[in-house]
Formats: C-alpha cells, sequence, structure tokens
C-alpha cells in the first residue's frame, strides 16, 4: 500500500504513518467523560480546566479530545471559549484538536476557531445520507480529518456484520462522492461495555476487534479509533481493574489495527506489568473466552478493591554505607540524620576538611547534577542546601581545631561576591541564586541588601573573591550597577560581573553596563543559568573565550538595538495630548469617599490576609512553573508545589500564632482634579479651591491605532473646567514589620528554606492586604461599588470597577512619586514604611499606590516617551530633565550621554 | 497556455513592492482623495490601495515598470482591500469597487505586454492581505480567549474581495503575508464557496511570513504545521513572503519544498531594513542571495517584497533564466 499518511496541525505537526506507534488522545477535557472537567466547566473556572488539558499534553496526549455535551451548559459557548483559551497556551495548542460533540452546531463553532488542522469528531448517517454528505463536506471545506460513527438510519452497528457494512459504505460516500482523503477519514466502529450481565454484551469487544481488522484491510487508508474507557464502564470505582482493562483491550485492539484511541495518557497501566491472574481474567472477558469469564472479573474485582496499599515511611535508605546515606539525605533533604552520619564520616577520614570536600560534595554533585538536568526543583536544591549547611556547622569547631594545629586550610573553593545594591531591599532571588551557587562548592559571601558600590568594592579585595554578582528588583538599581561598572574600571578591577534580578534584562546588560566595564560583564537569567556561568568564568582557560563569545554578543545586541529603535513612530506630546482618552465628564457622577483625609490600618489581622493570596506568584518565586491551584496537580512539578505549599501553609499558621509578622497600612481620599497636562491637583477640604499638593503623571506617546487613545492615569480624573468634584484614593501598606527578627533565627539556624519562605510569604501577604483593602475601599471607604461580591479568583484577575496603580509600574514608571505619597500619607510615621534613596520600600514587603474609580479607568503600559515630554514632566516636577532622564531611564526612546 | 504548464517549464518571476515605488511620486492627500472623496471626513494619505480609484495612471505605470523588467505575474494594488482594514479610512463601501477597478487596470496592461509578446504571457495575481485583526490571538494580554475578530466575520470580507477581483478579471487569487493560519484558512472557505456559487475557479496561490528566527508565523505555527493546515485546498502554489531577507527565508523555502505536493513561491525583502526603516540591499546583492534558493532546485515562483524594485525584479529575472524549475515530488502527495 503506497504511503499516505494523516496529517494534522496544532502549532506543530503530527503525522501519522503506519509506522507510527498508536495515537493517543487525551479525554480528560471531556464533560461527559470527567466530573471534575464538569465541575471546573460548570463554576466557569476556565483557568483550572486549561491545566487539565495541560495535563493531557504533558502526560503524553499527541491528540487533544474536548467536548462539551452537557445539558445544563451552553455547549457551544463553552467550546468557543475553552478551544480559545487553548489557543494562547502554547504547551497546549502544540498538538491537534479534536472536536467532541454530537451537536454540529458545535462541531461548526469549534472549526472556527482552529487555525491548525483538527479532527472533528464526529459525524454518521444516522440522520440520512444527504445530511452526512453536507457535513463531510463543510468538514472539508474546514480543512479538519473526520471520526465516522458506525451509526446508521437504523442505529448504533452492536454486531460485526452491522459494524463493517456501515463502514464500507460511508467510507464509499466519502471517498468516492465528496472526494475526502481516505487518510483523513478514522472509523469508530464503537467501544461498548462488557461484563456487564447480559449476554448479547459478550462478542462487544471482540467484534469490536474483528472490525478494526476488516477496516484495516479492506478500506485503504482509512485509521480505526475509539474511546476506551467505555469498555470498563461496569467497574466504575474499581480503578484498579478499569486500568487493566483499558490496557489489555488496547493491546488488542493495537494487534488487531487500531491506530488511535481516546484515553487518559497519564493513566495508562502498561500490558506487562498487569497482575497475571487479573490480566487472565480480564481477557477471558474482552476475548470471550469462558461461559463464566464476567462472574470471575468481578469475583476478582471484590478482592481488589479497596486494598490498595498505604505507604508507610521507608527507613531502608539507613542500612546503606556512610556515603549513601550522605547522598540520600542531601538529595532528600532530610535533615535528621545528617549530624550522626556526618561524625562517622569524620571517623574515617584523616582530616574534618576531606569529609567536606569528599562525601558531602560528592552529594551535592549528584544534586547539582539533578537540578541541571530538570529532575530536581528548586525548593528541593534549598533544602539540600540545608542539609549541607548543618553538617558543615557540625565539622566547624573541628575544622578550627585542625586549623590551629596545621596552621592551614585546604585548596579554598572559588569565591562569589554577592549583594543587591544601593538603594534595593529585595533579596529573595538573590539568596536563591546564593544557595545554588553554594550548592554546587562555590563559597558565597553575601554582603546583604542596601549595598554601596564602595563597600562591594572593598569586600571584593578583602575576601579575593573571584566573581562578583549584583542583584536588584527596582529600575533605579539599573543605574546604581551601571555605577558599579563604571567604578570597578576606574579602580581597574578585571574580575567578572555577573547581573540578576527582576527589572535586569541582557539587553539592559548589553546595552547600558557591559560598555562602561572591561571585564567579563555576564546577565543570568536565573538560579539554574548561575552555576554554568560562573564555571565558565572561573576556569583561566574557559573564561577568556567565554568573555569574548559574551562581548561580541552584547555587541551585535547593542547594534540590533540601535537598528530597531530607530522604527518605532512616536508623536509629539502635544499631538498625544489631544488623543487622550475620551470619557464624557457631562454625564459623569463623582462618588464621595466615607471620608476625606487618611484612615490609619495597624495590625491587620493576618488570618483576613491570608484569604487574599495570590499563590501563583509564590510559586514563580520557587521557580515552579504553572499557576495556582493547577500546579499542585501538575505532573512534572506538582508533588514538589503541593509540598511547598503545605509547608507555606504550616509556616502561615505559626506566624499568625506568634504574631511574628505585623500589617499595618494608610489609606487616603482627596478631592482631585486634573490639569489641561498630565497632573492632578489635591484639595484638602470641600470648598476649598488651592491645592496643596499636585501628582504627576505621564502619556503615553507611541503611535495609536484608529480608535485608540494614548492613555495617561491623569485621563481617569475630572478635568478643573468639567466643575466636577473627582477623588482620588492613595495607599500604603506593609505586612513586613518583624520579618528582620524572624529571618535571624532562621539565618542562625543556617536555614536559607525558612529564610526565603518566610520573605515570600511575608510578600505575599503585602500584597494580599492590598488586595483586601482595595475590596474594601470599593464596597466601604470609597463605596462607589457596594454591590461588588466577588470571590478571590476573580478579585486576582481583577474583575472589578476602577484600579490601584504604583509608581515604578508600567502606568507610572517614575519612582519619585512615592515620595509624595509617602509624604501626604506620613507612612512612616503612621506605618512604619520607609523609603530608600532610590525610592525603594523597606520593609521590602510592602505596597503603594492610587486608587482610581472611573470606570473607564483601565492598566496600560507607557512604553516609550520622547524628549519634549520629559522636559514638559521636568518643568511640571521642578527636576532637572538630566534627573528626569535617569529615573527614567528604561522609559526613554532617545539615548542619554 | 496554461500557468501550470508554464511552471513545469521555467521559473516564473513575480513583482517587486507596490509600496516603495508609490512613495517615489511623493502624493499629498489630494492625490489619494482625487474626485470622488474630496469630501470624505477622514483623512486617506497612505490608503495606497484607493489609488488603483483616484490615481490609476500611476498604478498603471507602476506595473508596467515591472513587467518591463521581467515580471510574468503582477499582483493587484489590493493588499488592504477588505472592510476590515479600509474600516480605518471608513471607505467599507468602496471595497468592491476598489478591487474590481485594481483588477481591471492590471488586466489591461498585462493584455498590452501579452500582445507584443504573445509567448510570455502576463498574469495578474489578485491580492488578498491579511486584513489588519488576527482571528486566533487576543489582542489583549489580560485576556487571552478574546478574539477581535471571527472567523464568520473574515469569510464576509474576504468574500467581497474575492469577488471583486475575479469581476475585475483577474488570472490568480494570491493570500499573501499570512500572519495568522485562522485568518487565511478564512480567505480559502470564502474563495471555495464563491467559486462553488460561480461555477468556475481560478487558480490559488497562498503565502505565509515567517515573523523572525523562530521559524514560525506570527500565530506559532511552523512551517509544516501551516503547510498541512491548508492543504485541504488544491493549491496552485504556496511560499513564503515579507519579514525577512532571502538568505534567512532559505531553510523555510527548503521544508516546504520538501514536503509540499504544489508549487513553491518566494518573495523575500530587500534584506533588512536600516536604522531609518528603509531597504538598502542592492538588486545584485538580493539576487545573489535567491540565486541559492535556484541552486538548490527550491523554488517555481520568484519575486519580491518591501524594499525591492524593478531593478531587483530585472536581475532576479535574469538569473531565474539560467536555472530549471523545482519539480514537484509525487511522493509526498497529500
Amino acid at each position: 500500500m503506497s504511503n499516505k499518511p494523516l496529517k494534522l496541525s496544532g502549532l506543530e505537526s503530527v503525522v501519522i504513518t503506519p509506522s507510527s506507534n498508536f495515537v493517543n488522545i487525551g479525554e480528560r477535557t471531556n464533560v461527559t467523560g470527567s466530573a471534575k472537567f464538569l465541575k471546573l466547566i460548570k463554576e466557569d473556572k476556565f483557568d483550572e480546566a486549561l491545566e487539565v488539558a495541560l495535563d493531557q499534553v504533558r502526560g503524553g496526549a499527541q491528540v487533544i479530545d474536548v467536548n462539551m455535551d452537557e445539558g445544563m451548559l451552553d455547549s457551544q459557548a463553552a467550546m468557543v471559549r475553552f478551544l480559545n483559551l487553548m489557543a494562547a497556551e502554547p504547551e497546549i495548542a502544540r498538538v491537534p484538536v479534536m472536536i467532541d460533540s454530537s451537536k454540529w452546531e458545535v462541531i461548526e463553532a469549534g472549526l472556527k476557531c482552529l487555525q491548525g488542522k483538527g479532527i472533528v469528531n464526529s459525524i454518521s448517517m444516522k440522520a440520512g445520507e444527504e445530511e452526512f454528505v453536507r457535513q463531510a463536506k463543510l468538514v472539508r471545506r474546514y480543512g479538519a480529518a473526520v471520526v465516522v460513527m458506525a451509526f446508521d438510519e437504523q442505529g448504533q452497528a452492536d454486531t460485526f456484520e452491522r459494524r463493517i457494512s456501515i463502514c464500507k459504505r460511508a467510507y464509499d460516500i466519502l471517498v468516492n462522492d465528496v472526494k475526502f482523503p481516505p487518510q483523513d477519514i478514522i472509523f469508530d466502529p464503537n467501544i461498548f461495555p462488557v461484563a456487564t450481565g447480559i449476554d448479547e454484551h459478550r462478542n462487544y469487544a471482540l467484534d469490536f476487534f474483528r472490525a478494526a481488522k476488516w477496516i484495516r484491510e479492506n478500506l485503504p487508508h482509512a485509521h480505526v479509533s475509539g474511546g476506551v474507557s467505555n469498555v470498563s464502564f461496569s467497574f466504575r470505582g474499581n480503578q484498579k481493574v478499569r486500568e487493566a482493562m483499558h490496557a489489555a483491550f488496547l493491546y488488542h485492539g493495537i494487534q488487531h489495527g487500531m491506530d488511535m484511541g481516546i484515553v487518559n495518557p497519564t493513566m495508562l497501566e502498561v500490558y506487562d506489568e498487569i497482575d497475571k491472574e487479573l490480566l487472565e481474567r480480564v481477557e477471558d472477558v474482552l476475548l470471550n473466552r469462558r461461559d463464566d469469564s464476567t462472574e470471575r472479573l468481578l469475583e476478582f474485582a471484590e478482592t481488589v478493591k479497596g486494598s490498595a496499599k498505604k505507604k508507610e515511611a521507608d527507613d531502608s535508605w539507613r542500612k546503606g554505607t556512610v556515603q549513601e546515606r550522605i547522598t540520600h539525605a542531601l538529595v532528600k533533604g532530610i535533615i535528621d540524620f545528617i549530624d550522626r552520619d556526618t561524625e562517622e564520616a569524620r571517623q574515617n577520614y584523616e582530616k574534618p576538611l576531606e569529609v567536606i570536600e569528599g562525601p558531602l560534595m560528592d552529594g551535592m554533585n549528584v544534586v547539582g547534577d539533578l537540578f541541571g538536568s530538570g529532575k530536581m526543583f528548586l525548593p528541593q536544591v534549598v533544602k539540600s542546601a540545608r542539609v549541607m549547611k548543618k553538617a558543615v556547622a557540625y565539622l566547624e569547631p573541628y575544622l578550627q581545631e585542625e586549623k590551629i594545629k596545621s596552621g592551614q586550610v585546604g585548596k579554598p573553593a572559588a569565591k562569589i561576591l554577592m549583594a543587591t545594591v544601593k538603594g534595593d531591599v529585595h533579596d529573595i532571588g538573590k539568596n536563591i541564586v546564593g544557595v545554588v551557587l553554594a550548592c554546587n562548592n562555590y563559597d558565597v559571601v553575601d554582603l546583604g541588601v542596601m549595598v554601596p558600590a564602595d563597600k562591594i568594592l572593598e569586600a571584593a579585595r578583602r575576601e579575593k573573591v573571584d566573581i562578583i554578582g549584583l542583584s536588584g528588583l527596582i529600575t533605579p538599581s539599573l543605574d546604581e550597577m551601571v555605577y558599579v561598572a563604571k567604578e570597578m574600571q576606574r579602580e581597574k578591577f578585571d574580575l567578572p560581573l555577573l547581573i540578576g534580578g527582576a527589572t535586569t534584562s541582557r539587553i539592559h546588560t548589553a546595552v547600558k553596563i557591559d560598555p562602561v566595564y572591561d571585564g567579563p560583564v555576564v546577565y543570568v537569567l536565573d538560579a539554574s543559568r548561575s552555576v554554568p556561568v560562573a564555571s565558565e568564568l572561573i576556569s583561566e582557560t574557559s573564561r577568556k573565550i567565554f568573555k569574548s563569545k559574551t562581548k561580541e554578543e552584547y555587541q551585535k545586541l547593542r547594534v540590533d538595538h540601535e537598528n530597531r529603535r530607530e522604527l518605532k513612530n512616536y508623536i509629539p506630546l502635544a499631538e498625544a495630548r489631544k488623543n487622550k482618552t475620551a470619557i464624557n465628564w457631562d454625564a459623569f457622577v463623582p462618588v464621595k469617599p466615607a471620608f476625606y483625609g487618611k484612615k490609619v490600618l495597624l495590625n491587620y489581622p493576618l488570618e483576613e490576609l491570608r484569604n487574599y493570596i495570590d499563590w501563583t506568584p509564590f510559586f514563580q518565586t520557587w521557580m515552579l512553573a504553572g499557576r495556582y491551584p493547577g500546579i499542585l496537580k501538575d505532573a512534572v512539578v506538582g508533588v514538589e508545589a503541593q509540598k511547598l505549599y503545605n509547608d507555606a501553609q504550616q509556616m502561615l499558621d505559626t506566624i499568625i500564632k506568634d504574631k511574628s509578622l505585623q500589617a499595618n497600612g494608610v489609606v487616603a481620599f482627596y478631592r482631585a482634579n486634573r490639569t489641561s497636562k498630565e497632573d492632578v491637583k489635591l484639595y484638602s477640604k470641600e470648598g476649598d479651591d488651592t491645592p496643596f499638593a499636585t501628582l504627576h503623571f505621564l502619556r503615553q506617546q507611541n503611535k495609536k491605532a484608529q480608535n485608540l487613545p494614548n492613555f495617561s492615569l491623569a485621563d481617569f480624573i475630572a478635568p478643573i473646567d468639567s466643575g466636577k468634584d473627582d477623588c482620588i484614593g492613595m495607599f500604603a501598606v506593609t505586612a513586613g514589620i518583624g520579618l528582620e527578627k524572624l529571618v535571624e533565627k532562621f539565618k542562625a539556624a543556617h536555614d536559607d528554606y525558612s529564610e526565603i519562605m518566610a520573605k515570600a510569604l511575608a510578600d505575599r501577604l503585602a500584597e494580599a492586604f492590598a488586595e483586601c483593602l482595595h475590596e474594601r475601599v470599593r464596597k466601604e471607604f470609597w463605596g462607589y461599588n457596594k454591590e461588588e461580591n466577588l470571590a478571590n479568583d476573580q478579585l486576582i484577575a481583577e474583575k472589578y470597577q476602577g484600579i490601584r496603580p504604583a509608581p515604578g509600574y508600567p502606568a507610572c514608571p517614575d519612582h519619585t512619586e512615592k515620595r509624595t505619597i509617602f509624604e501626604i500619607l506620613e507612612a512612616e510615621k503612621e506605618a512604619g514604611i520607609k523609603l530608600t534613596e532610590s525610592c525603594a520600600m523597606y520593609p521590602a514587603a510592602a505596597v503603594s499606590g492610587y486608587y482610581f474609580s472611573n470606570p473607564e479607568s483601565k492598566y496600560f503600559g507607557l512604553g516609550k516617551i520622547e524628549k519634549d515630554q520629559v522636559e514638559d514632566y521636568a518643568e511640571r516636577k521642578g527636576m532637572k530633565v538630566e534627573e528626569v532622564e535617569k529615573w527614567l531611564s528604561p522609559n526613554l526612546s532617545y539615548d542619554t550621554l | 497556455m496554461k500557468i501550470e504548464d508554464i511552471l513545469k517549464e521555467r521559473i516564473l518571476i513575480l513583482d517587486g513592492a507596490m509600496g516603495t515605488m508609490i512613495q517615489r511620486y511623493k502624493l499629498e492627500e489630494a492625490d489619494f482623495r482625487g474626485e470622488i472623496l474630496k469630501d470624505h471626513q477622514h483623512p486617506l494619505k497612505g490608503n495606497n490601495d484607493l489609488l488603483s480609484l483616484t490615481r490609476p495612471d500611476i498604478i498603471k505605470d507602476i506595473h508596467r515598470e515591472y513587467f518591463e523588467a521581467g515580471s510574468d505575474i503582477i499582483e493587484t494594488n489590493t493588499f488592504g482591500s477588505t472592510s476590515v482594514a479600509q474600516a480605518d479610512y471608513h471607505l467599507e463601501h468602496l471595497v468592491y469597487e476598489i478591487n474590481y477597478q485594481s483588477a481591471k487596470i492590471a488586466k489591461e496592461v498585462a493584455a498590452e505586454f501579452t500582445a507584443r509578446e504573445p509567448n510570455k504571457p502576463r498574469f495578474v495575481a489578485g491580492s488578498m492581505g491579511p486584513t489588519t485583526k488576527l482571528a486566533s490571538m487576543s489582542p489583549d494580554v489580560n485576556n487571552p480567549g478574546y478574539r477581535a475578530i471571527t472567523f464568520d466575520q473574515l469569510v464576509v470580507a474576504f468574500k467581497e474581495q474575492a469577488k471583486g477581483l475575479l469581476d475585475g478579471g483577474v488570472d490568480l487569487l494570491l493570500p499573501e503575508t499570512i500572519t495568522d493560519t485562522l485568518n487565511v484558512k478564512a480567505a480559502l472557505f470564502a474563495i471555495q464557496e464563491l467559486f462553488e456559487e460561480r461555477g468556475t475557479t481560478v487558480p490559488v496561490m497562498i503565502s505565509g511570513t515567517i515573523t523572525d528566527a523562530s521559524g514560525r508565523i506570527l500565530s506559532g505555527q511552523t512551517a509544516e504545521a501551516f503547510l498541512i493546515s491548508v492543504s485541504h485546498v488544491p493549491l496552485l502554489s504556496i511560499g513564503f513572503n515579507c519579514a525577512m531577507g532571502a538568505s534567512a527565508l532559505r531553510p523555510y523555502l527548503k521544508e516546504l519544498s520538501d514536503k509540499a505536493p504544489f508549487f513553491i513561491s518566494a518573495y523575500p525583502n530587500a534584506g533588512l531594513p536600516n536604522e531609518f526603516g528603509q531597504y538598502d540591499q542592492t538588486a545584485n546583492e538580493m539576487a545573489a542571495e535567491v540565486e541559492d534558493y535556484l541552486k538548490e532546485g527550491l523554488i517555481n515562483i520568484l519575486g519580491g517584497c518591501c524594499g525591492s524594485t524593478p531593478d531587483h525584479i530585472r536581475r532576479i529575472a535574469e538569473i531565474a533564466k539560467k536555472y530549471s524549475p523545482r519539480r514537484i515530488n509525487s511522493e509526498v502527495l497529500l
């Protein structure tokens, strides 16, 4: 037979040839087959429903079946919405889609969403030949393959003869009349439940197998598929028997030519691993080999029901050699026996240092390799580091003793200095990099946060470090890093400089930092990249090559950047102002807040705030990718995510019980109107027309498509000449009071894991505080939306009216506006939140910003602005142009000298 | 002689950029408005397709220049002539007329040249751009399920455009610069409906755009996935245009050439834009890059996109004469 493969596509191609293995079609995104998926769709939790699809792809599904046929659902709308969401997730969209519905209009709506070539499941001759031909023609015109059910005007085929005669008839019509490519036809000859106790059902599986064989031999190029889980329907609730039945059914189906199937790829028992006795009884049923096969399988099913083995804590690893035990403890992060094992190892070696360089480092190398190859995740590595530190701490007195005795220590490990630059207080990311480096045998000298350049350089000399690593999270830190690099150049350093942290980027490093320092400068994307980069830079031989390679790469980036910059289109500020957000102020009715002036909230109950936590960023902090809560069930990181989440809950319980963190906040409202520029004037009390303060905003200046305004936050406040008394809110909250003391305790115990955990939780609580306070503002303090009633995931998705943009973020990137907010709120005095010279908030677990209530208000990114606006803004703020340029450097459309 | 037969014998040459050529005329708002739109409420400068109605003399001259340079096929001046794209100018009501007239004037010029040189018949391909909206991607990052346009809306828009082009007499239809495969599937759907209603067909060429070095079109598909997604239609040719210079496009053309049961087309940009957004690759440089395709036998139809001029096309046509066209691999029938 000539080779006519079935070709399908999502974002990537899937080509099914006769030599392809069986094609798994993921079945869990099907409301008729999965109660869980149905529940998610019914409750409108499409985000979590997407995780189900992702799970299927990661579990090995080559095609995803989507079915929304449920009486209570608007199936067509649900199909379209889900397919559109799937299209936005590249990892899911990679694979082709099978649109599964018994309703033609649902199928057709689905076909209109697929850019790739999918499969329609299904059409049949149930309603006669004419309708069958019409649908087949349309399937072809939309560019899909098709599943044809063995179903005709008389009903569903349930015998071998009916199955093959219907398939033959359908095939002839499709190939000869419709000109449907035969390789794009997939027959579903009906998989029915067996072992039902009804005699007529005894041959169901066997007839399916025979029909599959006949189709493959007599209908050239056509394929055979089916919904496998149907076969075990009588054994619902008995997963073990069901999985065995599916595996055995597939085994025989494939032998007979079935080459595709709708299955749950994450739950397939391996045929060879099925309990032999169970397999025999299952096959007796499927192949109808004995009269009493059903009874015998039922009997067996009773014995396995509920007998799932309970897992006991496995201590067998304690029986290994001391090296095996140390490695196991490091990989698994088990701290309980490490002192004992370290002592045992110490007695085996002459010098205590050899314990570190020998068994401990060997164990950490295993950890490093597993992390490097993606088989361990960050939270596990941090736990490994905790074990390592404990072992080293145990050896410390012996090391000292040895040092006094011999007067020397062994060959020192390469030293890396780490610091969060001056003006910045964020250090979670830096700490994580430090831990990962330490796990890979680097000696990390951590100078902490807010470290000025001279301190960094002085420490680098004193400690004789091999590499300097700088970290920062807020935009002004970018400039500070440039300054450190310049200082290193001036002081004739040639040490490698690593750059990392949330606002840093390869392009910034290439354009701004690399040119000012002749030594190697390398941008490090995340903790996992830090090890390979450091090892390249440590070795004398590879350092040169690596340096010239990186310098060359950055040079090229600079050139590209230069070229690309010219292509953007900007419009003059005056023109952008004319294109402001159109709001009908005549029709605007301002809502007065419950109070003007400020309100202080001290010791806000943490148990209330925890309900507002958005957990997804928490997992990002730990470098676990995925959305909460789906991530807990993720095929790859699910187990670790769940552990991490449990640990977080436990620590939260303790924090709340011990009151070790305190949450404080200030919120205020003022009468406000905007000027003809992007300034908002604040007035202290009603009737008073003399402003007491001015807020300064910026306006987008890129050329917009028709009907899109050049946004400025100021647009959302009524202009002075509208005669309307508008209002603006401001807030500053923290959940980091007490964090330093809490962290001290963990530091003393060498417990990086708990330290990072505590900081990450304080961050989450501060964000939760902002979310919670915003809700109270809408419903109570400002009260413009008293009826609002939203669940936490809806809050996270910002499904409410009004916004709370924060200075330093995309809509208003100027950090210095925080000074105005802090002055008005007296945030330091009232809530204990300080601003550093770079306008970072301290404690770092803090959020501040504005409240806008106008229904038209929305978040946007300012993008780049032109010199005319910078000059105008400098004048409005009473700042020097150069100073504005410094603070807004990432937003300038032009280069400054 | 049918174009399918000529394509088996030699490489056919498409034209080059229309926009680059129009820029040379330094036209003003009044040129775009002409008499018929002098009172239109919205600015029209930059709506190049409109010139087919208001300055047909210029468009015909440009077509002539390309035919003189050696083009076998020229494209109608209708890249943005759908109701979706013309909505930016509030000219939805003129869409049929622009397509009809653009096709008509292009055919007039083609007829002149065919009459002059009957052994080299000239063809007109109806250009159908991707419109300004994507059907399978959301313009709003916060709302990934949102779509700015539906498949059905696109079918209506493309059908109107294709009807004008066919009534005006085009020899071929060419949905091009495809950034989203769902958009082109809608165009193909519309074209097939129209063919069925009229009872006649013309050959259909399509051309996608690989956005960057990822080797994917904007909507995320690889070259092969793109090919598979449009292969339900009996195409005359499939290929790539725009976005990149000739060299960068080569690996993706190779992939199509290996796998497609259709003729292969390529009309790359004249290199990459410089810092002023202009293309400064010379005719010789561009021709040297496309010659690599020809040496490998990847191509049946060759032309230029952004930045290419009659000089580029002349040089490409000269070089193409030296090579034989790609043979369709009959083993890869879909």
